[in-house]
């Protein structure tokens, strides 16, 4: 296992951020994995503290005290030394259903056009591919994808819509995920997916951490329809296989 | 209970925010002024966690359905109980049918009411701070009804704070953010010797700042991002983040308020002025 050189420095008062080299990268996401499961278990006041991933960075919140900065820093890179200790933590791949008839994907036919294919190809190369979860961030159980096809890649709508509706999946830049709740947005929609990502009435509201993998599959408008009862009356049930590191 | 006769500008019910699910997306909420916040809740010995309401502008007119204590901070709002005026930073009693109103705004932004024993709405992920979708109201409507504990007796150890003129203050005690060192020799002048005027597009989520210091193209990852932090656009415009923000941003972070500093900021309105005074980590 390689080790990455860190940076760690003050964020205000109340919190840290730590920093791995600026790229995009499994290895290293997952190395910033492993430090947050190594934390939790080190840290005597780990409940204390926030911690929030985010491709190549993790910013450690404090809840109420200013933080003495350099006693902690020495204890996060002890940290960081340890982080294999614990084994690493169980990761996820989940499967998501979305329907991309035009009803939903309201931009297909405009994205075809832009990337000069055919929409068939378009949820074809969608389907196919894995996404890893690199952040969860901007609302509440978005996730930041990464791994989307060089052939997928799209600008965003030069105009923003003020109302995109929950479950929409969208295609922007390098980028692909689904809006967990009604809100505006500027990216390319090109379905639906029909389960709720984020339900605030559950103690873990967000289903989805930071590591997990997304593949989306097909369906048709009846599953739809099915799977969003199944969802809203709590008994879908999610399809999700371990990840084997 | 309460009862709302008028909901006032945009009125809503804070703690001290909900905290443990950013990593979830989820911001942190709670009080813009939580310092204000705590004095009203110390004024009526409640426990810091209790949910207050905040005020933002103008008033609400609110009827006591139960007898309680109560008392309000932050900004001067001219409070009233059946039309006689009251003081800020006091304990008051209420009777059933008491009728709290607000009138003119003297100074600051945000008031606070707290009530003894705290507002009860639901708690949603370990907090009663409005945010939609998390709780099913982003504020307070007419003709809500309110739960609280009620209370008929009470000696309030402290029965009175002066009240405090610090929110006339409006240098701002910022720290380097992240990307600090992105700024240019103009930009960091700019920034230490300009007053900035809060802009028209100033609320939960953030405060913009008119004046623009230059464009930047520094191209970052998506990072983690708190309340106080102040980004940067492209076009050079200043962004403070504030309680409801965003959790992760892709914008430069270039400095990072003090905790003081944000309930100082969330006392400031359209047109007011700040400045920025770099402190050393």
């Amino acid at each position: 296992m390689s080790s990455h050189s860190i940076s760690v420095r003050p964020f205000g008062e109340h919190a840290i951020l730590i920093e791995w080299p600026n790229e995009v990268s499994e290895a290293i996401l997952y190395d910033i994995i492993d430090f947050v499961e190594s934390f939790k278990l080190d840290f005597q006041d780990s409940q204390d503290w926030e911690l929030v991933p985010a491709y190549n960075s993790v910013t450690l919140i404090n809840r109420s005290t200013k933080i003495d900065f350099s006693k902690t820093r020495y204890q996060l890179l002890e940290c960081y030394k340890k982080r294999k200790d614990s084994g690493p933590p169980q990761r996820y791949l989940w499967r998501l259903p979305v329907c991309y008839d035009l009803e939903f994907g309201i931009d297909l036919e405009e994205v075809a056009a832009t990337l000069d294919c055919s929409i068939k190809d378009i949820i074809e190369a969608h389907t196919k591919h894995i996404y890893t979860v690199y952040g969860i961030g901007f609302l509440p159980g978005f996730m930041y994808l990464g791994g989307l096809p060089k052939d997928l890649e799209t600008p965003r709508k030069s105009v923003p819509r003020l109302m995109v509706i929950k479950g929409s999946v969208g295609l922007a830049g390098k980028q692909t995920g689904i809006y967990p709740q009604d809100s505006p947005g500027g990216w390319n929609i090109i379905g639906n997916c029909p389960i709720t990502i984020f339900n605030a009435n559950l103690e873990n509201p967000c289903f989805v951490s930071v590591g997990d993998q997304i593949q989306f599959y097909a369906i048709n408008r009846a599953e739809y329809d099915l799977h969003k009862i199944e969802t809203e009356i709590g008994i879908y049930n999610l399809d999700k296989i371990k990840i084997d590191d | 209970m309460i009862k709302v006769i008028h909901p006032g500008f945009f009125t809503t019910i804070q703690d001290m925010g909900r905290f443990g699910y950013r990593e979830k997306g989820v911001p942190v909420c709670g009080c813009m002024d939580n310092y204000s916040a705590s004095i009203a809740n110390s004024l009526l010995d409640n426990s810091e966690m209790d949910a207050v309401m905040e005020i933002t502008m103008t008033g609400p007119k609110l009827e006591f359905h139960t007898s309680s204590f109560f008392s309000v901070t932050g900004a001067e709002m001219s409070p009233s109980l059946n039309g006689i005026p009251i003081n800020s930073y006091e304990a008051h009693k209420a009777n059933e049918g008491d009728i709290l109103s607000f009138g003119k705004l003297i100074n600051g932004f945000r008031s606070y009411l707290a009530v003894k024993g705290g507002f009860l709405t639901e708690m949603k992920l370990k907090s009663r701070s409005f945010y939609k979708p998390i709780t099913d109201q982003n504020r307070i409507k007419e003709y809500m009804e309110i739960p609280i504990e009620g209370c008929s007796e009470y000696s309030p150890i402290i029965s009175h704070i002066k009240p405090e003129s610090w929110h006339k203050e409006y240098e701002l005690d910022v720290y380097k953010g992240p990307e600090y060192e992105i700024l240019t020799g103009d930009q960091l002048k700019l920034l230490s010797t300009n007053k900035f005027t809060i802009a028209k597009e100033n609320n939960r989520m953030a405060y913009q700042l008119e004046e623009l210091i230059g464009v930047q193209s520094h191209s970052m990852l998506t990072s983690a991002t708190l309340p106080g932090t102040v980004q940067l656009t492209p076009n050079g415009k200043l962004i403070i983040l504030m309680r409801d923000g965003q959790t992760t941003g892709g914008y430069p972070r270039v400095l990072q308020l003090a905790s003081r500093s944000i309930a100082l900021l969330a006392q400031k309105k359209f047109g007011d002025k700040i400045s920025f005074q770099l402190l050393p980590h």
